[in-house]
């Protein structure tokens, strides 16, 4: 398939030419210098020459260890992230063994497909506006559909609280995106080999049985996959909470990306700690991207041993459910 | 036997029906805030405030009249977001799949190194690098510029990614030669012959990179500080301010005229779209 001749490797340097010269212009350098910003004392609107600091990590330590506002970033960042995926996966799951499932075969998956994903499609500062139009105090439609469901009495002001703040960004993120998550999983499973699903079936194995000794072992790539991916865009979460509170009750929803935002275009022009703050994140998706990136190489021998396990299982599944029954 | 066996039907028939009311209370959840959002983009503020109706009202064109009397401009966002968006698609599916097929055609001594890279660099997130790159493009004097957020749409790692794999499943290196027999030259080949073939994968990452560069905010909230230069998603965070603080049916009509593109484009494409989906997932 591949062609050995000399004459034409040439061009696979030319055609590779544009990519390398956008990335070089528009990704290392911008990172390189966001770096090296990040090391200075760049302050102010006024552009002024670089200048190194006497102790080139001081930004570093103010923010680590100085700066309440951009510690809380990162654990609010992680909270809502684990808030929104562990009810996304476990959501998505449940559908994918649903939908799956040959024998319970669910009508219209089309449909339900089409619309669980839709949120995920439409622009997600819309949907942060909405939600916060939707959560209106004294008359917003939730206040009013709580009430004349008759779950409350007095109209709350649900944006004011930090909890119930934090788990209406979580929730909007995971609304978003258990849609997504679950068509991946599903094409994950559609990808199994079916003669593992038939032989466990004609042995007798049931749906649990299935789903937990075949399907989700013959997942943990994918799911793999999907956790970091989801880590590397919580990680970076921003249309979100920017546009529904703009961080607050309190800071309660105030994200590392917004963090970044906030300390170098919002009157405060504080470009070295925006700088040092994204390198900080930088480093965090990078070990997690290393991660990725060495769990998705050589895989294929570890899948022929997963393969074979999962036969040896279901068999094993088969034989103690034929006991059973 | 026989027992066991009519139990296990009427089980399953009972966990089909709770499968079928989750699945359509999970659909009314998808629906619900968005019809509510067009319903009452056609509702009065003192209707809006008076409780919830799932009913479209009257007051559609006076909810436009006080929306477009103030700053919000529809039209000229929808414009801007679509050449932003057109450009920066166009460059990444063409650029995207000229590397691939540098990477899958030729057999060149850095192929593999660079091929690595590319996996390496699928993940960095343009937060990390947006305060060098605001400071250059500010040395550049291309800040309210469209370029900025066009350009570096050429490299899409994650993309070339997706080409590569289709092209090393699709091309069959016979076509290029016999191309090279005819007297084709290998830019020809690739624009003629290849482009064309690629289409069905080129479909597909279009949608996405069109509906990404779209949905975009970081970046133009960043660079876009003339208002004429907005884009729809830094539209949105107008509404939110304290110009239309009580004008709710004007709010949630700019809300719909920001998402009605996208519904539109997802009706029409969703099957694609749904496509793309599972073999984004599934790429190895």
């Amino acid at each position: 398939m591949r062609r050995k001749g000399v004459n034409y490797s040439k061009y696979g340097y030319i055609f590779t030419l544009p990519f390398v010269l956008a990335f070089l212009i528009f990704s290392l350098y911008p990172i390189l210098y966001t770096a090296v910003i990040g090391f200075t004392d760049m302050k102010g609107l006024i552009p002024k020459p670089i200048h190194i600091l006497d102790n080139p990590f001081q930004n570093f330590k103010d923010l680590l260890f100085d700066n309440p506002s951009f510690r809380k970033s990162l654990i609010n960042t992680g909270i809502l992230w684990i808030v929104n995926f562990i009810p996304q996966i476990v959501l998505a799951l449940l559908l994918t063994a649903w939908f799956t499932n040959r024998r319970l075969n669910i009508k219209g998956q089309g449909v339900f497909k089409v619309l669980l994903y839709m949120p995920n499609i439409i622009t997600a500062s819309t949907i942060a506006v909405l939600f916060s139009s939707l959560f209106a105090y004294p008359m917003g439609p939730i206040n009013s559909l709580f009430q004349q469901l008759g779950w409350i009495d007095a109209p709350v002001y649900f944006l004011q609280d930090k909890t119930t703040a934090r788990g209406i960004v979580a929730f909007i993120q995971f609304w978003m995106w258990y849609g997504n998550t679950m068509i991946v999983l599903i094409a994950g499973v559609m990808g199994i080999n079916p003669a593992l699903f038939e032989s466990a079936a004609i042995d007798g194995a049931n749906g649990f049985q299935i789903f937990f000794r075949i399907t989700l072992p013959s997942l943990r790539t994918i799911l793999l996959y999907t956790l970091i991916t989801s880590m590397i865009g919580g990680l970076t979460m921003f249309d979100i909470p920017q546009l529904f509170l703009a961080g607050g009750p309190d800071d309660s929803t105030l994200t590392t990306s917004m963090f970044i935002y906030g300390q170098a275009f919002k009157g405060s022009y504080m470009y070295n700690r925006a700088a040092a703050a994204s390198m900080i994140m930088f480093v965090i998706a990078a070990v997690l991207s290393g991660l990725l990136f060495y769990l998705m190489r050589d895989r294929g021998a570890a899948k022929m041993r997963k393969a074979q396990k999962a036969i040896l299982k279901s068999e094993k599944a088969a034989a103690a459910a034929a006991r059973e029954v | 036997m026989e027992k066991v066996q009519r139990s296990e039907i009427a089980g399953r028939r009972i966990s089909k029906t709770i499968i079928y009311i989750v699945c359509i209370l999970l659909s009314v959840l998808s629906i619900l805030p968005f019809w509510i959002m067009f319903v009452n983009a056609t509702r009065s503020t003192p209707e809006i405030q008076s409780g919830l109706s799932l009913l479209p009202s009257t007051h559609l064109m006076s909810n436009l009249h006080v929306l477009l009397d103030k700053s919000f401009d529809p039209v000229r966002g929808f414009l801007n977001s679509f050449i932003i968006s057109s450009c920066a698609t166009i460059c990444t599916v063409y650029f995207s799949s000229l590397t691939a097929y540098g990477l899958v055609a030729y057999n060149w001594k850095m192929r593999q190194p660079f091929f690595t890279f590319i996996m390496c660099v699928m993940m960095v997130p343009a937060q990390a690098s947006a305060i060098g790159f605001y400071q250059f493009m500010y040395k550049l004097h291309w800040t309210n510029s469209f370029l900025p957020l066009i350009l570096p749409a050429i490299a899409a790692p994650a993309v070339v990614f997706f080409m590569r794999q289709y092209l090393l499943a699709t091309l069959s290196i016979e076509i290029v030669e016999a191309a090279r027999v005819d007297g084709s030259g290998e830019f020809k080949t690739f624009n003629r012959i290849i482009l064309p073939l690629m289409m069905p994968a080129i479909a597909t990452q279009a949608i996405f990179a069109f509906v990404g560069n779209w949905n975009n905010l970081f970046m133009p909230l960043i660079l876009l500080t003339q208002k004429e230069k907005y884009t729809m998603p830094v539209m949105v965070s107008l509404l939110r301010g304290d110009i239309y603080k009580t004008e709710f049916g004007s709010i949630y009509l700019g809300l719909a005229l920001t998402a009605l593109p996208l519904f539109i484009v997802y009706f029409l494409l969703s099957r694609y779209i749904i496509a793309g989906v599972a073999l984004g997932g599934v790429k190895e």
